[in-house]
């Protein structure tokens, strides 16, 4: 896919807690065509600590009202910069970037998304685009320390069933992701997840020991973002190969997971 | 109109902005973005004898106005650049050199003597100042006797332009320059990266997985113009600068200094036009300050 070097416009920034934002971007111009997993490089202007650009998951396209959206957690001062973009101001991305998850077979498949923290990013696109292509039986799980960190639950609830969990039992069941009492109920037939690596780990081995076709994004810290750098990458049985251009989506098959 | 084209060794040039080695992956990277032809020249990838897995991630930090890096030359090795790549960027227009890197003198010997088969490739930089790698690298060009020995040897099978790249990671530049001058080299390029490191305070742990790593970007750029410039003054063989540049001001210095071409680095993972904008941006400036030709400000530096 083409790669492009665009000024988007702030439409909105709609704080969700003093954690989380979500950027809404649109342009004068169509967007372009951008798939469920690929990423985004953000410049961010004025940050003195702030050198590269920041890859941001796509976390949601609207074609119709040409708007981009974009998750954003404050993790330093590149972030809060980020986060405190008022509508009408410029952000400057490089887009689309990496692959994007892979296409169930069948339009009946129990297919089961998994987000953790500010990974559910790319879920949601995800979720509306399989939802769109025909799909039906979409299960996201959704799973954070608290109920602060559980993002865009209403949004999820349009394209799926929403379950979650929390530490602290704040919302839906206590404890990680992986001991939710749907992984013992349901037979999903994939299982595509992003989050911390921890987590993304535990549900891989799930995923093995039941023999369920898996796909995990990866979050390695980058630089270009399109290849020329070579310092994000992932150790996978062909070696050392680029996050962001031969993922940031891996079938866990092919990591020395 | 302004004369951008600038000679530099045996190679000549349409413009004196070139991309350095290891950011610019082989060029195709960044076809989307620019035509790469109207860069003046193209330093490919580290290209090793051997594929090279490169170092363990994680193998960059941020740090203010730069980054560090330890790739550790990740590359599939001399072969496959003939057989896959060569072949995909044979007719692009512009000069593509190839950064050669070695453990041994043999392995540089041998690497450069398979590139010098290679019609379109018009010349190679010798890299004998990597930091990242334990063997070869950076040993051969913080030594006086080992750079000479590995530019000498290169020399007696390498025909067309031979740049030495040097590293700043040495007691005195002037001398390793002019050591390898007097091997040969047809022109010299500096900095390669400063050898730094990165803490991560909260986990008490370095940040690299080889604990160091090479510096590169805005933070290296006076370190870079001081040893431009330290060269420059003492070598008749063309230099070419390097270290820091994000704009064609920063470029432009560097040619003041005395640097008759010009490498851009790290500034392409963040704006990956940067190059035609330092481009036009140093055509923009002669034609502010008259000048007809670039070679009129290299080395025009008043002290």
């Amino acid at each position: 896919m083409k790669k492009f070097m665009l000024d988007l416009i702030v439409k909105e920034n709609k704080q969700l807690n003093n954690q989380y934002s979500l950027l809404i971007l649109t342009s004068n111009d169509d967007l372009p065509e951008m798939l469920p997993g690929q990423f985004a490089e953000v410049r961010v202007d004025d940050s003195p600590n702030t050198f590269l650009r920041r890859p941001i998951s796509i976390n949601f396209v609207d074609y119709t009202t040409n708007e981009l959206w974009l998750l954003v957690q404050i993790v330093g001062d590149g972030t809060r910069k980020m986060c405190s973009l008022k509508p009408g101001e410029i952000l400057n991305l490089i887009l689309p970037l990496g692959n994007s998850f892979s296409l169930p077979e069948n339009k009946t498949d129990q297919l089961l998304l998994i987000g953790g923290g500010v990974g559910t990013a790319p879920m949601l696109y995800w979720a509306s685009y399989l939802k769109n292509k025909g799909f039906e039986d979409i299960t996201v799980l959704l799973g954070g320390r608290s109920i602060d960190n559980l993002l865009q639950l209403e949004d999820f609830a349009q394209y799926a069933k929403v379950i979650t969990t929390t530490e602290d039992a704040t919302h839906g069941e206590k404890g990680f992701v992986t001991q939710h009492s749907a992984l013992q109920t349901e037979k999903f037939s994939a299982i595509y997840t992003c989050g911390p690596t921890p987590m993304m780990k535990a549900v891989a081995a799930y995923a093995t020991e039941k023999n369920i076709f898996c796909e995990v994004s990866l979050e390695n810290t980058m630089a270009c973002g399109i290849g020329a750098c070579l310092c994000c990458v992932t150790d996978t049985k062909k070696g050392h190969v680029c996050v962001c251009t031969e993922g940031p989506v891996f079938n866990i098959t092919k990591l020395k997971w | 109109m302004v004369d951008l084209s600038v000679k530099l060794g045996k190679l000549q040039l349409k413009n004196p902005v070139m991309t350095a080695s290891g950011t610019f992956g082989y060029g195709t990277e960044y076809c989307d973005f620019i035509d790469i032809s109207r860069i003046g020249g193209i330093i490919v990838k580290g290209t090793t004898l051997r594929r090279r897995e490169g170092n363990p991630y994680p193998r960059m930090a941020e740090t203010p106005s730069g980054m560090l890096n330890a790739v550790g030359l990740q590359n599939k090795g001399v072969d496959y650049f003939i057989e896959k790549i060569n072949p995909v960027i044979k007719d692009i227009d512009t000069n593509f050199l190839v950064n050669v890197s070695g453990s041994t003198v043999d392995d540089y010997v041998i690497t450069a003597e398979k590139i010098n088969e290679l019609d379109n490739i018009p010349g190679i930089e010798l890299n004998i100042s990597c930091p990242n790698v334990k063997e070869g690298g950076m040993a051969f060009g913080t030594s006086c006797p080992s750079a000479a020995s590995v530019v000498r040897e290169v020399r007696k099978v390498y025909k067309k332009e031979l740049m030495v790249k040097l590293s700043p990671n040495v007691t005195n530049i002037v001398d390793i320059a002019q050591v390898v001058e007097a091997e040969g080299a047809d022109s010299i390029s500096l900095i390669n990266t400063l050898l730094g490191m990165a803490v991560d305070a909260e986990k008490r742990k370095p940040v690299l997985s080889t604990i160091t790593g090479g510096l590169s970007g805005p933070a290296v750029k006076p370190v870079a113009l001081r040893m431009v410039w330290q060269v420059a003054q003492v070598v008749k063989v063309p230099v070419v600068g390097m270290g820091g540049i994000m704009n064609a001001t920063d470029a432009i210095e560097f040619l003041l200094a005395g640097a008759s071409a010009v490498q851009i680095g790290t500034a392409n993972f963040i704006d990956p036009t940067v190059t035609v904008k330092v481009i036009e941006g140093i055509e923009e400036y002669l034609k502010r300050h008259n000048f007809s030709s670039v070679q009129d400000i290299i080395g025009a530096l008043e002290v």
